[in-house]
């Protein structure tokens, strides 16, 4: 596993010395979700009701910034194909850039999160729940955002290409997320299934989503 | 699909890299390579022994990029076969080669030293990697540099700093696609030294080059722009 461990820290320290990608991604985060009660005015009552929903897909769209990133550096300079040589199988580079990607984005994210639940007057009974299900969401974001890099590494203006093929797959999350906050504000008491749902998710992208990038780098190699 | 999941299951007992055997060979054979629909390698067959070095020449589009890639398994062939010998069970052949490409893969925001070390991490055995960084560093030059980002390097600094990789990590077969762009002559000497001692311990590499590098024990494989040997 040095291989793996090497790939991760390597990256890790790419993104705190660039710096730009961190962030980006949480100023961006706390604008649109700040911009929502200028858009939706000050009822305090549908700012709470909707929070959740405004919070997850915030989150999304932040994440959303820095996923081209993944490969594109590595890509351009030549690394990726040096790391086709390496012993490390590309389903394991793939996975090893998926959770430097995570560590980078989705955690920050997610412990931003209930900041900026006092601006949507989100219940303070709620932001364990909110905290909880980012943390345990945001993998998927990562994992099968790396998919998309993949797919949109050889294209021109990525950016665009890689929202479109991403966001809907990310709507089983954005669901699940959203409904596991909810029920944790209202006390309806679907907390547990819907972030156990949440959690299965996100396992399953952890298996299918390096599987599937290292496919797509494969071809765009070549 | 079975092969990558076989990788997978397979990745924890194959971490022993491979080591520079004594007879290493490769052996390509009627290569068919193409590029966006054309045929750009065309029945190419040659053999590499161990302690050689293959110097491919041929005009600019005559496929000596295309050739070393599909060597390096980049790219798929048409037809043909390529084969490291000896056969060593499940070590795929992309582990047993060193592809310098026209990109350095040194990244800007890490130091030289890291930059380095990290491939020495990477493609190499765990243990030693300290000791194959300081040599690799030492080869090229690079020690009174290993602390400055790499960003702050010239263009033929940081092709040094792309081929100390050639050291961080014992691997028998080296292709060199033109290794000695933007470097002087001081830093060509030092290739060369190290392509000398390389083959010299029974490896092999198959450079792409218009410079003459002064070995000994060269052939070179003249490639036509139509595919094909002369």
């Amino acid at each position: 596993m040095s291989s793996f461990r090497a790939l991760v820290r390597r990256d890790l320290t790419l993104a705190v010395r660039e710096g730009g990608a961190i962030g980006t991604a949480l100023g961006f985060f706390l604008l649109v979700v700040a911009l929502m009660p200028l858009g939706l005015g000050p009822d305090l009552n549908l700012l709470a009701r909707i929070a959740s929903g405004i919070l997850w897909i915030a989150l999304l769209l932040s994440a959303l910034l820095s996923l081209g990133r993944i490969f594109e550096s590595d890509h351009e300079d030549g690394a990726l194909d040096v790391m086709a040589t390496g012993s490390l199988p590309l389903e394991l580079v793939a996975a090893a850039k998926a959770t430097a990607h995570w560590i980078t984005t989705g955690i920050p994210l997610a412990l931003l999160a209930p900041m900026l639940g006092l601006l949507l007057n989100l219940d303070g009974a709620a932001y364990p729940a909110l905290v909880a299900t980012m943390l345990a969401g945001t993998p998927a974001v990562s994992f099968i955002g790396a998919i998309g890099a993949a797919l949109t590494l050889n294209a021109r203006r990525g950016g665009l290409l890689l929202a479109l093929v991403v966001l809907p797959l990310y709507i089983p999350t954005l669901i699940f997320g959203i409904s596991a906050v909810s029920a944790a504000t209202l006390k309806t008491g679907a907390f547990e299934s819907s972030f156990l749902i949440l959690i299965a998710l996100s396992l399953g992208s952890l298996v299918l989503g390096p599987l599937a990038a290292a496919a797509a780098l494969r071809i765009q190699m070549q | 699909m079975a092969q990558t999941q076989l990788n997978v299951a397979l990745y924890c007992h194959s971490r022993t890299a491979p080591r520079v055997p004594n007879s290493v060979q490769l052996i390509a054979e009627n290569l068919i390579i193409e590029r966006g629909g054309r045929i750009i390698v065309n029945g190419v067959t040659f053999t590499a022994n161990a302690g050689e070095v293959v110097l491919l020449t041929g005009a600019n589009g005559a496929g000596k990029t295309t050739l070393l890639r599909a060597l390096a398994g980049f790219l798929p062939i048409i037809a043909g076969a390529i084969r490291v010998l000896p056969e060593s069970g499940d070590t795929p052949r992309a582990e047993h080669i060193h592809a310098i490409g026209h990109a350095n893969a040194v990244k800007a925001h890490l130091t030289v030293r890291e930059n380095v070390a990290f491939w020495a991490d990477f493609l190499g055995p765990a243990d030693g990697s300290e000791a194959r960084t300081d040599q690799a560093l030492a080869a090229f030059a690079l020690r009174d540099l290993e602390e400055f980002p790499a960003s702050y390097l010239s263009a033929g600094q940081r092709r040094r700093v792309g081929l100390a990789r050639l050291l961080a990590a014992p691997r028998p077969i080296w292709l060199l696609d033109e290794p000695t762009v933007s470097l002087d002559a001081a830093s060509t000497a030092q290739l060369a030294d190290a392509i000398d001692a390389h083959t010299k311990a029974g490896g092999l590499a198959i450079a792409a080059t218009h410079l003459p590098l002064g070995l000994q024990n060269t052939r070179e494989l003249r490639l036509e722009r139509k595919g094909g040997t002369a």
